[in-house]
């Protein structure tokens, strides 16, 4: 699943469910359909009495689904009405999640449906806290970070993303590592296209992985910045190792694809965080898109041109 | 959010402070401590902090905020440039009746 293979799949019935045995008086926690957000619930819920009202969020996250709508007032109420949740328990209240709130108006799930609604912390973890001080949050429970391991567990999905653009890419590569002075010669179409591929490749794991990992320690706001950095950094090193094979424009072509690779698979990355803004991710494109075409078409030129300088 | 910081002077948050009742609903959802109660009143206490995710002004009874929020994914960003997709802001305001 965190390869994103068959995440649009792994969805449960959106009703009501039961944790252990829930009397009228138990909480409700509203949650998604996505089955890997139900069972990080449920475990957490684990050793409680609760219910649990699952939504219609056509197998999406809470957080996802609240941004576009499905987590969202009209999908509570409605939920709330068609499990007839008011002959079950005996209160008006239901524990949303903290990231529904992008979707949900909680001052008008009460019109729509009586029930009140709660904003719960932001991780389950903190649910069996939650409840235990009476539906009180630390300030904690309502701060999202974006820790390390989160980062990397990122990368498989990220990665994956990748794999449909580098088969074109390949294509590309190979058609333009035959092209020289020769005209076109199956060695140089062999040994050239191999070389790039394996350029296109470190950059996309410098871009799409490392970049992403060191995130906070990077120099620079831009996700493309940081990005050219490290892809910068890297290409640097294997130029300098392999500065007799490579030569001047071979050298200097990889430097600039690895680092423009990179750049752009970091700025990639942007809409996996929780932190960018859209605003600022329109301005970072809007002043890094040009300048990477640009380098583009530098080390492309470098790099067919270095075959015309031996 | 520590260590967590993105382009400054950027976000469309806006909160209109005569409007405002207090309810503290925007400091209950905000995700990234955004705001601050201050005399009854809720105050941007760390404006670059925004990601525009709009809870803020979903949740908030009296249309005191506004963002527009887009989508913040790259990937669309740049079809939206190409082909012309719409909804790339879906603007969550005073005129927003969800």
């Amino acid at each position: 699943m965190r390869w994103g293979m068959g995440r649009h799949r792994y969805r449960i019935e959106p009703r009501l469910y039961a944790v252990g045995s829930p009397e009228p008086d138990s909480p409700v926690l509203v949650t998604a359909n996505y089955k890997m957000t139900f069972d990080v619930l449920r475990k957490e819920l684990g050793g409680q009495n609760a219910w649990i009202l699952v939504l219609e969020t056509e197998g999406i996250n809470v957080w996802c689904a609240a941004g576009k709508g499905t987590f969202g007032t009209e999908e509570v109420a409605r939920r709330v009405k068609t499990t007839r949740l008011a002959e079950v328990v005996n209160h008006r209240s239901l524990i949303l999640p903290q990231l529904g709130a992008p979707g949900v108006a909680a001052h008008r799930v009460r019109e729509e449906c009586g029930f009140s609604v709660v904003y719960g912390p932001v991780h389950a973890q903190d649910i069996p806290r939650f409840l235990m001080e009476g539906m009180k949050t630390t300030p904690e429970m309502r701060r999202v970070a974006f820790p390390v391991s989160e980062r990397v567990a990122l990368a498989p999905v990220e990665l994956a993303g990748f794999l449909k653009p580098t088969a074109w890419v390949f294509l590309a590569l190979f058609l333009l590592a035959g092209v020289g002075p020769w005209v076109f010669s199956p060695s140089a179409f062999l040994h050239r296209g191999l070389g790039a591929s394996g350029v296109w490749l470190a950059g996309v794991l410098c871009g799409a992985v490392i970049t992403p990992v060191l995130l906070p320690w990077i120099p620079g706001r831009a996700f493309s910045a940081k990005g050219g950095l490290v892809g910068g950094f890297f290409a640097a090193c294997i130029v300098a190792f392999f500065w007799e094979a490579l030569g001047v424009f071979q050298g200097m072509a990889l430097l600039v694809a690895l680092s423009v690779i990179s750049s752009f698979a970091a700025m990639n990355f942007t809409g996996a965080t929780p932190f960018t803004s859209p605003s600022g991710v329109e301005k970072e494109m809007r002043r890094a898109i040009p300048l990477q075409a640009a380098a583009v078409a530098l080390a492309v030129i470098l790099w067919v041109g270095s075959t015309f300088t031996g | 959010m520590e260590g967590f910081r993105y382009m400054d002077g950027v976000v469309t948050l806006q909160l209109e402070e005569v409007a405002c009742v207090g309810c503290g609903m925007c400091q209950t959802v905000c995700p990234h401590e955004v705001f601050t109660m201050n005399r009854g009143k809720a105050r941007i206490l760390d404006r670059d902090a925004c990601m525009e995710c709009g809870a803020c002004a979903k949740n908030c009874p009296s249309d005191a905020l506004s963002v527009t929020p887009g989508v913040g994914c790259a990937n669309y960003v740049i079809q939206s440039w190409l082909g012309g997709r719409k909804e790339l802001f879906r603007n969550i305001s005073k005129h927003a009746n969800v």
